[in-house]
């Protein structure tokens, strides 16, 4: 039972942090129909930016890691916006396959631009909050683990909020409806782009610090994989489905979670993929998502 | 308030206009008739800044909007109605208006807005939080008239408000088109298939062929014209 327990948070903390990454993916494709592959990028600049921050300030401290993690944020937002802004503005209304393919080229950019700025040599994440490890009842929780689940549920429930409750939010749905009829009530869709490309970088950004505190080993390539799996995590929700890519991060979490802790670890991906691969068969559109036709 | 002066609009090698002019006085209701794929909706969506003109000329109130960005031509007052009615159908009744009023700031003016279009399409209220994709086909074009008057709009442009609706709803829906025009003094410019009723509620027609005017008038001259009743009102 404990053994179940332990597994369960660990699932939940790895969940979250895909959830983190994920969202980016569902929010950019909601309002483009375009697969950012540069946001798996985007987290690791956020790695390097809570690396070279939480360095300069005093280790060990909430808020040091806070201002870290802020500091991570805001970074990796101004990156997605310039990101948007250079790279794929001029390409809208072209072709979809040549803005999905630059979007490659970026990621491959942002990758060896990372190696030949920070080194391709790992680097050993400082621990930026206190650490401590608690046990109770044979239940081991780190702090770090306290602070994914926590920071990551902060940012979430602030998400669910913009998006629902406030007008940007509403605006960002609307342009995911119908980007036509957006700009007839006035929304100015450039302006609901870059935001949407800086939210998601944002969160992306936190999830790249949050990833490196519990995998303390960054390098310019670390966001390859989680990248790729919060990817399916996205599609496996339901992809441009926000609800649908936070429950698809915490399935995947949780699969890979206990099939690692189970004899058949050498197989985590092997046997969390093929549970997606069987679960999209049955539902192409993802858990949460709608199948609807392309309009022309 | 609107002039439109030899506009071109074309798609790739295909002229959809091939050069017309027409104007909507201050408070009146204008119409654009004509067959499918006449260019009437490609009038609206250039006008609106959602097709980018190859020559010619859009003032609204004396200013040339002919290049500004959609959301910037809402901004002067200018409010669509578009075809198929592109209501958000995932948002509630309540945030489709909202959406509507997305320019305005005004509490106080955004809640005479709602009181205003609930006192003329007094359903929407009834279906205020229901997902607006759920609504029959005459509320959803009550819900797009509704989210245009969000706007406050000085003028607006209705692309086939009768389009898809069940046949009692359509008079209802005019007569309240002319009870916006009436009561605050909105102009329109209205675009039908449906020529009969287009000149019964207007006072002046346009009639568009194959991207040009071939005809215009009052509307009650153009209702007795030989040639218009031959090829648009059923003889």
């Amino acid at each position: 039972m404990s053994e179940f327990l332990q597994q369960l948070i660990n699932g939940l903390s790895l969940g979250a942090i895909y959830a983190l990454i994920a969202l980016g993916y569902t929010m950019v494709y909601g309002v483009l129909r375009f697969i950012n592959f540069a946001h798996s990028d985007v987290f690791m600049v956020g790695a390097f930016i809570g690396y070279y921050v939480g360095r300069a300030l005093p280790l060990g401290t909430v808020w040091g890691g806070l201002v870290s993690m802020a500091a991570a944020m805001a970074g990796c937002a101004v990156l997605g916006i310039v990101i948007e802004r250079l790279v794929y503005r001029p390409l809208r209304g072209g072709p979809t396959l040549n803005v999905l393919i630059t979007a490659i080229g970026m990621s491959l950019f942002l990758e060896y631009s990372g190696q030949l700025v920070f080194g391709a040599t790992p680097r050993a994440f400082p621990q930026i909050f206190p650490s401590k490890v608690m046990e109770f009842h044979g239940l081991i929780i780190s702090m770090n683990q306290v602070i994914v689940i926590v920071v990551a549920s902060v940012l979430l429930l602030g998400l669910e909020f913009t998006v629902f409750r406030t007008k940007i939010g509403t605006a960002m749905r609307a342009v995911a409806l119908n980007p036509g009829a957006a700009q007839l009530v006035g929304i100015n869709i450039d302006v609901v782009i870059s935001f949407t490309f800086g939210l998601g970088s944002a969160l992306a950004g936190a999830g790249g610090v949050l990833y490196a505190l519990n995998y303390p080993s960054i390098d310019p390539l670390m966001g390859v994989v989680p990248g790729l799996k919060a990817f399916v995590a996205a599609v496996l929700g339901g992809v441009g489905n926000i609800p649908g890519a936070a429950l698809g991060a915490m399935i995947l979490g949780m699969v890979e979670t206990f099939v690692d802790g189970s004899r058949w670890s050498t197989y985590k991906d092997a046997i969390a993929f093929t549970i997606l691969i069987g679960i999209l068969l049955f539902r192409p559109a993802g858990l949460l998502g709608r199948m609807t036709s392309e309009k022309v | 308030m609107l002039e439109i002066s030899d506009l071109f609009v074309s798609y790739g090698a295909i002229t959809a206009l091939g050069g017309i002019s027409l104007k909507v006085p201050k408070g009146s209701i204008v119409t654009l008739i004509g067959g499918n794929g006449a260019g009437k909706t490609t009038t609206l969506r250039t006008v609106s800044g959602l097709l980018r003109p190859k020559s010619g000329k859009v003032t609204f109130m004396g200013e040339d909007i002919t290049r500004l960005p959609a959301h910037a031509v809402v901004a002067r007052g200018l409010g669509h109605v578009p075809e198929g009615r592109m209501i958000f159908s995932n948002l509630t009744v309540d945030e489709n208006l909202a959406m509507g009023a997305y320019l305005k700031t005004s509490k106080a003016a955004v809640a005479a807005s709602r009181d205003y279009v609930f006192g003329i399409f007094p359903r929407l209220k009834e279906r205020l939080h229901q997902t607006a994709g759920t609504l029959s086909g005459g509320e959803q074009q009550m819900l797009a008239i509704s989210r245009a008057l969000m706007g406050e709009p000085r003028f607006i442009m209705l692309d086939e408000p009768s389009l898809g609706i069940a046949p009692r709803l359509i008079s209802t829906i005019f007569e309240r088109i002319i009870e916006i025009n009436r009561d605050r003094g909105i102009a329109i410019l209205l675009v039908e298939q449906n020529a009969h009723l287009a000149l019964e509620v207007s006072n002046y027609a346009y009639v568009l062929e194959t991207g040009h005017i071939t005809m215009q008038g009052p509307s009650e001259s153009l209702m007795n014209d030989p040639q218009l009743k031959a090829a648009y009102l059923g003889g």
